[in-house]
């Protein structure tokens, strides 16, 4: 009833092409972006803000990062979390270097020195395709956190040889480090996290997405059609390894507050790798709806039974939130093997013959 | 998938989310604790955990709290998790907490900077960031009763009271086998100072978290090099398989060195009687023959208010965990007595610790005679660099071996207040101490 296209006449090719080309689907973004913006950072108390809003946001980038490379270009990888790590010491680096240049200027710098790392390692994507390659990623993926350890040139010779944001402002306000308030830090990341997914989509739609959805669907065809797989793969490791590193970078420098090298470990690459296929390959909403599930849920479910007055041993809530958790990923995938973007895809469905179902 | 299933999915999630914190009765102060009953490290988190809250229950059940306060305790599982740990400080921040204990020096370096911003005091007992010993630079953390540097330095102190003086460790080979995280590193820079300063070679074998039960390689490499000494800096699950490695290959474990986390009764017993001689510092009493312990006994465990294991009850980390809420208590009553108030806030608290002096005296009162030494802290030493002493493994339990000493406080204090002022450049615009001193 409400959610009906009928009467919604395309006159030019542009309107045809937008991104929402419902009208429906743009006031819900803009309403969901209003909420963003001006409801949560003045409603939400500073735990919200800090231990999931941040967090979810950051790591949505990451699996958008992720999906491009596994879920639109087809290549299957475990290094998420290492990438992450490259942005986040190259941010470190670049900042200890040069003070004086605003942080945003620095996150989204660093994302080149893992879009860089990330080609490397996607040069034998080249030759080698599906569990192959995760092998390889996976390489890549411990090599890096070798790194981490072992260079200590990389954490400044630090002799607890952890990374500590030191203290950045932004306008004026101090965005980074342990004065900063969560409020400013949501905003940045909130802004760089619309900024990149924006982009993102529009990289998909374009000339580059599509080649790495053809290469994905049938690389052999693609290649016949004159799409370059150097090109094509090693642009989306490039894409990919960019948007982790700049994920990586804000994990450290807006959430985390100083990190050790096993804050990079191969876990963060599962679970970036789970909100990938939890959430749906192939699909940008979904990397929100799976970051929100995999990340915001087991806080909610710990924190949920004390606030209610439930009383609850830590550590049992710490097992019952696993349990839950896994019961509901592998509900979730039973129900819908292509992960919650397609749930939310056939809720739209239902929602447009809503209350006349014909079928 | 129903709609209405979706809807009703869709209202759930909503009511889940929205619940509200319940107010706390009156007359009581918040005191989280940051425990890991799971991980890999569950092995030495237990007993610690358990002690810390059956120490705490204790004072409630049988005091009526401090003074007529109850204390709230709560626990927050960090699984040694940095991530989770700060995730717990955000959660626990909201309650107004008098004080945090980490539990973790990864964690403690990652609170101790917003510790100062949220006005919260940290108290890292005999772990965390060594520096934090310089109050002045560091007002909200606190180390008692000794620092990871002050324990490196007492091992190397009692090896050359074994060799006959620190001229004879020149030449001598000590290994230091140590988790290779923020907590096996943060010794590292003294013991490399210490031989350079008394002709020592240090070697080192660090053991990645990932691979705590695997230490094959690093115990070959031992063999190969044969240090005179091991020192040891390992927690969880890395101390029972080192020692059991040790045992492996015949290295004689009465020149085998724990710090005092590597001291669980589970750790030395994985060697079994193959253990005997293995040895770690320590700064509290082992055994349950002591008042206080007792008393947790008759009013926590006996009770039936107490998680603890009965088999496990009163081994050494038990008692630290002990030992560690008996700081947290007598902070709060110091605060008490400072700012005549009964219902502190951790502006106070902090005052209370950095004016800590439990001495002999009040040991006894406690029930605690014997089993710790007496403690003081300044505004300028939050740590106290106290006395601690060697327990050595009888293949059965801990027994204490040789008298309490200090640690080499003169060589270390300076080094300190060196690395403190590192930290604070390196951390630059580092906040000044703006905090009364009320002491001195």
């Amino acid at each position: 009833m409400f959610y009906r296209e009928a009467g919604q006449f395309k006159t030019s090719y542009a309107a045809d092409q937008q991104v929402f080309p419902i009208l429906q689907d743009r006031i819900g973004v803009a309403v969901i972006l209003g909420i963003a913006v001006f409801v949560v950072p003045f409603v939400a108390n500073d735990f919200f803000l800090s231990a999931i809003a941040i967090p979810f946001l950051i790591l949505a980038l990451a699996t958008i990062g992720l999906n491009v490379l596994t879920g639109y270009a087809g290549q299957l990888s475990l290094g998420t979390g290492g990438f992450m790590g490259v942005g986040a010491y190259a941010c470190y680096k670049l900042t200890t270097i040069f003070p004086d240049v605003s942080i945003v200027v620095h996150i989204l710098l660093s994302g080149f020195a893992a879009a860089a790392v990330g080609m490397v390692f996607g040069m034998p994507s080249l030759r080698i395709k599906g569990l192959y390659l995760a092998v390889t990623t996976l390489a890549a993926q411990f090599f890096l956190e070798w790194c981490f350890i072992r260079i200590p040139w990389l954490y400044n010779y630090n002799a607890s040889g952890a990374i500590e944001v030191p203290g950045r402002e932004v306008f004026g306000t101090m965005v980074t480090g342990a004065s900063a308030g969560s409020v400013p830090r949501y905003f940045t990341v909130l802004a760089i996290v619309i900024l990149l997914t924006v982009l993102v989509k529009n990289l998909l739609r374009g000339r580059i997405g599509r080649q790495w959805m053809m290469i994905r669907d049938m690389d052999i065809a693609a290649e016949l059609m004159g799409v370059r797989p150097l090109y094509a793969k090693l642009s989306a490791f490039a894409v990919s390894s960019y948007l982790c590193g700049v994920a990586g970078a804000m994990f450290v420098f807006f959430y985390l507050g100083a990190a050790e090298p096993s804050a990079f470990s191969i876990t963060l690459s599962f679970q970036v790798l789970f909100m990938a296929i939890l959430g749906g390959l192939g699909s940008l909403v979904g990397c929100f709806f799976g970051a929100a599930f995999i990340w915001a849920l087991p806080i909610i479910l710990r924190a949920g039974p004390p606030m209610i007055g439930i009383p609850i041993a830590a550590e049992t809530a710490f097992h019952v939130t696993s349990m839950i958790v896994g019961a509901l990923i592998v509900t979730f995938l039973i129900l819908e093997p292509h992960g919650l973007a397609r749930l939310w895809q056939i809720g739209k469905e239902k929602l447009r013959v809503w209350p006349f179902p014909y079928a | 998938m129903r709609l209405r299933s979706l809807i009703a999915g869709g209202i759930l999630a909503a009511m889940a989310s929205t619940a509200a914190l319940p107010a706390f009765a009156e007359d009581s102060v918040y005191v989280p604790l940051f425990s890991y009953r799971t991980g890999p490290f569950a092995g030495s988190g237990i007993p610690i955990a358990n002690g810390m809250s059956d120490y705490l229950t204790m004072l409630n059940e049988r005091d009526g709290g401090i003074n007529g306060v109850k204390i709230n305790i709560e626990e927050c599982e960090t699984g040694y998790d940095t991530q989770k740990g700060v995730e717990c400080y955000e959660q626990v921040k909201a309650k107004n907490p008098l004080v945090i204990s980490p539990y973790s020096t990864g964690i403690t370096l990652q609170v101790i900077p917003k510790a100062g911003v949220d006005k919260i005091p940290v108290l890292s007992m005999a772990y965390g960031l060594s520096a934090a010993a310089v109050g002045n630079v560091f007002p909200w953390v606190f180390n008692p009763p000794a620092t990871y540097w002050d324990g490196a330095s007492a091992i190397v102190a009692d090896i050359a009271r074994r060799e006959g003086g620190l001229e004879s460790l020149k030449g001598k080979k000590i290994g230091y086998i140590y988790l290779d995280a923020g907590y096996g590193k943060e010794a590292i820079p003294l013991l490399e100072d210490f031989s350079k300063q008394y002709g020592f070679e240090l070697t080192l074998y660090p053991v990645p978290g990932k691979e705590m039960q695997n230490q094959s390689s690093q115990w070959l490499n031992v063999r190969r090099d044969r240090p005179d000494y091991m020192i040891m800096w390992g927690w969880g699950a890395m101390n029972p398989t080192a020692v059991k490695e040790a045992v492996k290959i015949r290295y004689p474990m009465d020149k085998f060195y724990g710090v005092w986390w590597s001291g669980g009764n589970d750790d030395a017993a994985a060697g079994g009687e193959d253990a005997k001689g293995y040895r770690t510092l320590n700064f509290h009493g082992v055994g349950s023959d002591y008042p206080v312990i007792q008393d947790i006994k008759k009013y926590v465990v006996d009770a039936g208010k107490s998680q603890v294991d009965p088999a496990k009850f009163a081994d050494n980390l038990y008692n630290r965990g002990v030992y560690n809420s008996m700081l947290i208590a007598e902070g709060i009553r110091r605060a008490q007595e400072l700012s005549g108030k009964k219902v502190i806030d951790a502006t106070d608290m902090r005052a209370g610790l950095e004016n800590l002096n439990v001495d002999e005296a009040r040991l006894k009162e406690m029930g605690m005679e014997g089993f710790a030494g007496a403690l003081k802290l300044s505004c300028s030493d939050h740590s106290g660099h106290h006395q601690v002493y060697v327990v050595e493994w009888d293949g059965k339990d801990w027994q204490k071996s040789g008298e309490w000493f200090s640690p080499m406080t003169e060589v270390v204090r300076p080094m300190l207040e060196k690395a403190a002022e590192e930290y604070k450049t390196a951390n630059a615009p580092w906040p000044e101490r703006t905090e009364p001193c009320l002491s001195n």
